[in-house]
């Protein structure tokens, strides 16, 4: 068995963070090709966040968000997220369905572009991660949640707070002509961290 | 005009009038309200998870219903509340996905809302109102003044409970 603590310095947590990297950049291509233009990323940032700091660290808790979240089943099982500030949910649709950028509440055909755009970002992320571990990873179909930021992340956080204080946050930084800040958020269960080492030889 | 004091994710704190209490962006989590009206002392939770013996884990008192709730009501104790005056307002417990946790019947939200009641049930606290349970986020300011609960969500009007 191994170790399961979570800190900055031991092995697992470098594992995540490398995981996180590749996964990171497996997206920004999909993301890429699904928008057809250039899409630049900047390289992850990897955060070991005490809950009580995760709001200030994504901007505020109250700052409105898009959230996709879904179950991954097969051999590893837990839950992966991806968020996006509303803002950038809006540009990110505009682009996909070649319209104006609009504000405010999505219309129905926005919301469903946003969870297809959710969908290929993190079902891109989690093929990195079966590639690279020679897994088996199904992900559920996506559900999407558009609300505070703090609300959202309640639902990683609760799943994290069954192992332990922490949550462990992917910040990703995509720009085309600006800056759009996407976050990744993957859970697995207890079972799984055992089989993602094994599978990586560690 | 007091003071308002944040209060964050698995964390608590008292506070007595003219000051008041606040936690941002409560999802499936519970924030849960006590006060004593007489002294006017009061206190929020936000707490994450409902039991703090189903996790081997459990030393952050303030994440688990059982053990947030008397840590919060021996606070309003030493800082001159009285447990028998104690009343209790809740908030919270959303289910923010609709898949979230489908392999457990009851969903996460919902089990953070009835082990709350239970906690305070067990306690001889009285519930005076909740706004509970839906499926989106809410932030809560608490007043121990005037034992408003002041609830907000987006795209919703604030109310008050």
């Amino acid at each position: 068995m191994h170790d399961f603590s979570l800190n900055n310095s031991n092995q697992y947590f470098d594992v995540l963070k490398e995981i996180g990297n590749i996964g990171a950049g497996n997206a920004t291509t999909a993301l890429a090709q699904l928008l057809q233009c250039k899409v630049d990323m900047k390289v992850p940032q990897i955060r070991l966040l005490e809950f009580s700091k995760v709001g200030a660290a994504i901007g505020g808790e109250e700052q409105l968000m898009a959230g996709v979240y879904l179950i991954v089943e097969g051999d590893i099982t837990g839950s992966m997220m991806f968020l996006l500030e509303e803002k950038a949910a809006h540009s990110l649709v505009s682009k996909l369905m070649q319209t104006e950028q609009s504000e405010g509440a999505f219309s129905e055909m926005e919301l469903s572009a946003l969870k297809e755009i959710g969908n290929i970002i993190v079902a891109s992320y989690l093929n990195s991660l079966a590639t690279l571990t020679g897994l088996k990873i199904m992900p559920s179909v996506p559900d999407l949640c558009i609300d505070m930021a703090g609300a959202i992340l309640s639902v990683p956080a609760i799943e994290f707070g069954e192992i332990g204080d922490e949550i462990l946050m992917i910040q990703t930084e995509f720009s085309d002509a600006k800056a759009l800040n996407g976050y990744f958020i993957l859970v697995p269960d207890l079972e799984s961290y055992d089989k993602i080492l094994t599978a990586l030889g560690m | 005009m007091g003071e308002i004091i944040k209060v964050g994710m698995a964390d608590l704190n008292i506070c007595k009038s003219p000051d008041g209490l606040t936690t941002l962006g409560l999802g499936s989590c519970v924030g849960i309200a006590l006060r004593d009206p007489v002294k006017k002392v009061g206190g929020l939770a936000h707490i994450m998870l409902p039991d703090s013996t189903a996790i081997k884990d459990n030393t952050n008192i303030p994440k688990f219903a059982d053990t947030g709730i008397v840590e919060l009501v021996n606070r309003i104790i030493s800082a001159g509340g009285s447990k028998t005056r104690l009343v209790a307002k809740i908030a919270g417990g959303a289910q923010m996905f609709a898949f979230q946790n489908k392999s457990s019947l009851i969903k996460v939200g919902e089990k953070n809302v009835m082990a709350v009641k239970k906690k305070l049930e067990e306690l001889n606290i009285p519930i005076l109102a909740e706004d509970t349970g839906e499926n989106y986020g809410r932030t809560v300011i608490f007043y121990p003044e005037t034992g408003d609960f002041v609830i907000r969500a987006v795209g919703k009007p604030e109310m008050v409970i």
